[in-house]
């Protein structure tokens, strides 16, 4: 069981916190404008990211706000977390390992 | 009188002090400090059990957990099944007896407590041998909070199984300094008989302390019996040493036959000789130390095989000295005896052959093919193993953030080397964590070690005994045997899991302790492959077994799940209700009169509500306060109808939809005031509701200026209902006009009652003339029996869920969740009347422009009406219509929807349902059949609102 930082709390435990999916799929400005397929990559679609992905998190049984993070989810580990009005970081292909090379 | 295998003196044992134990049925007796397993070898006794499928013979083969052989179920104090006689402390009372693989659960409940604590470190140490005693030692002498965990009954580790000395004194003496330095170290938790058997991220280590298993029926009441510890450490040196590991030979699993290490345990920590006559085959050194200590102990060493072309020459004058037989360049072929080893067939062993061999009589054969290092909590924290090709097992292959692996667990195998290596594991993790390491973490000398004689790695000796492999037994536990394995190759199987999982190696109650590598070893020689190729097989917690009284702790029978009570709920119980669980509330579901069943009960509460006056604890029902200058915008969006219209003093009725446009909740709105609105949620969606409306007002509207809060358990709710409601309330609240035209539905009134604030609102649920009563919860019993009060000349009748379920079913309205499935729109449900088309977007909107959602084919809420009117459908059956010849259609038949609601109503006379039904608003009239145990029942269908579809009842 994990540790995660939730940006105003520091690090808790695990299962204090609920995922929330994909993070930055804003709703959409004018959904009477979008085809119905626009609408429904909205509704229904997501990324499944192998490796590093983006994603809401909610600090549920602590202070109870959404936050962002980036997390490998090759190996769960979270990478960064970040406020909902911090830009997103850079993700790149390169996953942080636990481990390091030398035996 | 002593038994007879007891030595004369020594052993950690209490002498002075006799315990009396009964074993299969036997009255024993052994000493305080023995094992179960210890105590039946001081009496002679190997054999303990018989084998899962063989039925052969099994006795203690290993000193601690990695022993297949010795399952026990203990009957008393307390029935626990599943047990190893050598991890078993002995007790006073202690009754046990030997298990065939398979034990019995109590059938009687456990009376014990079990626990559960919370304990934060800088450094955890898991084992208290030579490596994580200075472990624990350096990271104490540098000021670290740290935690020692060990599962034995002492610390010591190995050096409770042998006569090491350090600083030139015994080593045992160092070891009693080491935990009274620990003892007085203020940051230090030392903990015996605590196993820690899971390691998961970030330093999070699970550990069980048998606190009070060793005290038997003396154990005190209101200790717990286990404790489960739940330590998160920044960093975790794991120092639990080393198996030793078998060779695999024909007939290896006859009692008697026991790990070399093991009968040193016993002999030294116990006082037992495991035997009179003893053959000890080896590949490495270290047991010729049993050899060589047993034969001082007076057991008659017939012989040391060694497998190895030279043997040990290190060892050779020693032996030589002690007139010991040396058989180097030999192996232990079979063995020969009943219950019992007899004779030990050895035979000439040269580049992989063997030769014509003779039989040794014995009655202890002592095996050791090497050691395997316990690197089972490096492996679940998803450390990557290497193999070690002179050792023959695999280590530790990397390094680990916040993890480090020390002393034999590691692969060190000698004393000083261990004490170094645990100093040095500790200095790293506290270097990690930016802590200093104390000048002085001096640790005792050990006696220079003289380099030892290279091991030979050999997994199995070649089956000359005619079996071919079929009584070589690879895990003694599952009666897996190398021709089993070999089968397994000859299947296609190549991967070492699927091994495991053909052959069932490792999946018993060792989980393969002994037997993982030598699968591993046995499955890479018949593959011709190398051993690092096949690996080893996932290392999972836990590591010994943990029982699940002690995982659940506390967190049983009413504190397994908060239970939550209205502020009538002793008033509910005085007038005898029966409850329903509804999520976590115990709500009133009927209050049978004597005499009455459920069905009685609620048409008496029905026909009371509909034509008298009831009176329902609705307090559960979910509140939530909006407030801001943009609470009206929140709910516009949130809503299907418009909320920013509604009025201060109204109420309106709303549903809210997902963004696919299906039904997530619905309930009433009240405006309070210009910028605050009381949203009330169905009891099950309270949580739900408010944390919808916190993920969108802080992930897409944070612009709004809004907050939500729960107010659930801030009023309590009483909805007084019936024809009859109006003369109750207000004859309670006589300052409210409480008339249709003054007071009109859907609107609510704040009025007070001798100071008390309370408010009143004109909403039904049942489609009667309602009053829903709010008030603070302290005054609920007072104004609940005010009500009651007032409420007798006209025959006022509590009512429960059950009551409340008929009542709003009958005028169709839903429950969500119930009636609702989550593929459900307000459309379906027959709510276009809630769907605002004024609002430019709401949640859900662009949904419902769907093609699909356009389909008049999608199911709709109906009401079905028994043709017989008599079967009450059951919740969940099936619809299904005949063929136009009216016939069913031949299977599958196509399913029409399903029964969501189901009741017999007193106002009908009859039984009637809710249905969703393909297309059924457009069957109206038709009959469909639903099948009810066997037979089909025709069924009417129905628009959705069975009573007073006009609603003229709702004024009174």
């Amino acid at each position: 069981m994990q540790l995660i930082a939730c940006p105003w709390c520091g690090p808790r435990e695990e299962v204090e916190f609920h995922y929330g999916g994909q993070a930055h799929v804003p709703y959409p400005d004018s959904p009477a404008e979008l085809s119905d397929e626009e609408w429904a990559l909205y509704v229904f679609f997501r990324d499944n990211t192998k490796g590093r992905f983006a994603e809401r998190w909610n600090h549920t049984t602590g202070c109870r706000r959404w936050f962002n993070a980036i997390r490998d989810t090759t190996t769960y580990r979270f990478e960064s977390v970040y406020r909902l009005d911090d830009p997103k970081p850079p993700v790149t292909e390169l996953a942080r390992s636990r481990r390091s090379t030398a035996p | 009188m002593s038994p007879p295998f007891r030595t004369a003196s020594g052993g950690r044992i209490d002498r002075a002090t006799a315990v009396e134990f009964i074993f299969d049925g036997q009255t024993l007796t052994g000493h305080p400090g023995d094992t179960l397993a210890s105590a039946l070898l001081a009496h002679g006794r190997h054999q303990v059990a018989t084998s899962i499928t063989l039925g052969r013979s099994r006795g203690i083969a290993a000193a601690w957990a990695e022993d297949p052989g010795g399952l026990v179920q203990v009957e008393e104090p307390f029935p626990e099944p599943m047990l190893l006689a050598t991890t078993v402390e002995l007790f006073d009372g202690l009754v046990a007896h030997g298990l065939p693989g398979q034990g019995r659960l109590a059938d009687v409940p456990d009376s014990a407590r079990y626990d559960a604590v919370h304990h934060h470190v800088d450094v955890l140490v898991v084992g208290a041998g030579p490596a994580g005693l200075a472990a624990a030692l350096t990271a104490a002498r540098a000021g670290a909070r740290v935690a020692l965990v060990d599962e034995q009954s002492e610390a010591g580790g190995s050096l409770l199984s042998g006569t090491e000395r350090l600083d030139d004194a015994p080593a045992l003496e160092w070891v009693a300094a080491a935990v009274a330095e620990l003892a007085g170290s203020p940051e230090v938790l030392h903990l015996q008989r605590t196993t820690a058997f899971g390691s998961y991220d970030d330093g999070f280590v699970l550990a069980l302390e048998r606190r009070t298993d060793h005290l038997g029926a003396a154990a005190p009441r209101h200790v717990s019996r286990q404790r489960v510890w739940r330590i998160r450490a920044r960093s975790v040196v794991v120092a639990t040493g080393a198996h030793e590991r078998p060779v695999v030979f024909a007939d290896n699993d006859r009692p008697g036959t026991m790990l070399a290490g093991a009968a040193r345990t016993f002999l030294h920590r116990y006082g037992v000789l495991p035997g009179r006559a003893a053959v000890v085959f080896t590949t490495n050194d270290s047991a010729y130390d049993t050899a060589l200590d047993l034969s001082r102990a007076g057991v008659h060493v017939q012989a040391v095989v060694d497998a190895r072309p030279e043997g040990s020459p290190r060892r050779r004058e020693e032996c030589e000295a002690a007139g010991i037989r040396l058989l180097p360049g030999a192996v232990v072929t079979g063995t020969q005896g009943v219950e019992r080893v007899t004779h030990a067939l050895v035979a000439p062993f040269a580049d992989g052959a063997v030769g014509a061999g003779s039989a040794i009589a014995c009655d202890l054969l002592l095996v050791s093919g090497g050691w395997n290092p316990a690197v089972h909590l490096y492996s679940q924290a998803r450390g990557r193993l290497r193999y070690d090709e002179v050792l023959g097992a695999f280590l530790p292959g990397e390094r680990l953030d916040g993890l480090t692996v020390a002393g034999s667990a590691a692969g060190v195998l000698d004393l000083a080397g261990c004490l170094a290596d645990g100093r040095r594991g500790a200095r790293a993790a506290l270097t990690a964590l930016g802590i200093t390491p104390a000048a002085d973490d001096r640790l005792p000398a050990a006696p220079e070690s003289a380099v030892p004689t290279a091991p030979l790695v050999l997994w199995r000796v070649p089956d000359t005994s005619g079996a071919d492999g079929s009584t070589s037994f690879v895990d003694l536990q599952r009666d897996a045997t190398v021709a089993d394995i070999a089968r397994a190759i000859g299947a296609g199987l190549r991967s070492i899991e699927h091994v495991k999982r053909y052959t069932t190696i490792g999946t018993a109650h060792d989980q393969g302790k002994t037997s993982g590598v030598l699968t591993s070893g046995i499955t890479a020689e018949l593959l011709g492959i190398p051993v690092q190729d096949t690996g080893t097989t996932t290392f999972r917690p836990p590591y010994t077994p943990v029982a699940f009284a002690a995982l659940a702790g506390r967190d049983r029978g009413r504190l397994f799940d908060p239970e939550r009570v209205t502020a009538l709920h002793e008033w509910h119980v005085a007038a005898g209700a029966v409850f329903e669980d509804v999520g976590q509330w115990k709500r009133p579901r009927y209050y049978p009169r004597p005499g009455e069943d459920m069905a009685a009960a609620v048409l008496r509460e029905c026909a009371a509500a509909r034509t008298g006056v009831g009176i329902l604890d609705g307090s559960t029902l979910g509140k939530i306060d909006v407030q801001g200058p943009d609470a009206a915008v929140l709910l516009d969006r949130l809503y299907t109808n418009m909320m920013s219209s509604l009025k201060v003093g109204s109420v309106r009725y709303g549903v809210m939809c997902g963004v696919d446009g299906m039904v997530i909740d619905d309930g009433t709105v009240l405006r309070l005031a210009e910028d605050r609105f009381l949203v009330l949620t169905t009891t099950g969606g309270a949580a739900k509701v408010l944390d919808w409306m916190e993920e969108w007002v802080q992930t897409e509207w944070p612009d709004l200026r809004v907050h939500c809060t729960s107010v659930t358990e801030q009023w309590v709710t009483l909805p007084v209902v019936g024809p009859r409601s109006r003369d109750v309330v207000g004859a309670v609240f006589p300052g409210v006009d409480v008339s249709a035209e003054a007071f009109p539905f859907m609107t609510w009134r704040d009025t007070s009652l001798e100071g008390v604030p309370v408010r009143l609102a004109r909403i039904s649920f049942s489609g009667e003339l309602a009053y829903e009563v709010y008030v603070n919860p302290w005054y609920a019993v007072a104004v609940w029996q005010r009500l009651l009060e007032a409420g007798r000349p006209h025959g006022i009748t509590p009512y429960g869920t059950e009551t409340m379920h008929v009542l709003r079913a009958e005028k169709g309205y839903p429950i969500i969740g119930q009636d609702t499935d989550g593929t459900v729109t307000p459309h379906d449900l027959g709510m276009a009347w809630a769907v605002s088309k004024k609002k430019p977007d709401f949640i859900g909107k662009r949904s419902f422009a769907r093609p699909a959602n356009a389909d008049p084919l999608r199911k709709q809420l109906v009401g079905l009406l028994p043709v017989d009117r008599e079967t009450v459908l059951p919740e969940g059956s099936q619809v299904v219509e005949f063929l136009a010849d009216g016939e069913l259609p031949p299977p599958p038949v196509p399913m029409l929807g399903h029964v969501t609601s189901s009741y017999r109503s007193a106002e009908l006379a009859r039984p009637f349902a809710l249905a969703l039904v393909r297309g059924g608003r457009e069957r109206i009239g038709e009959t469909v059949h639903v099948p009810v145990d066997g037979t089909l029942v025709p069924a009417e269908v129905t628009g959705s609102v069975l009573v007073d579809p006009e609603g003229a009842r709702r004024d009174g």
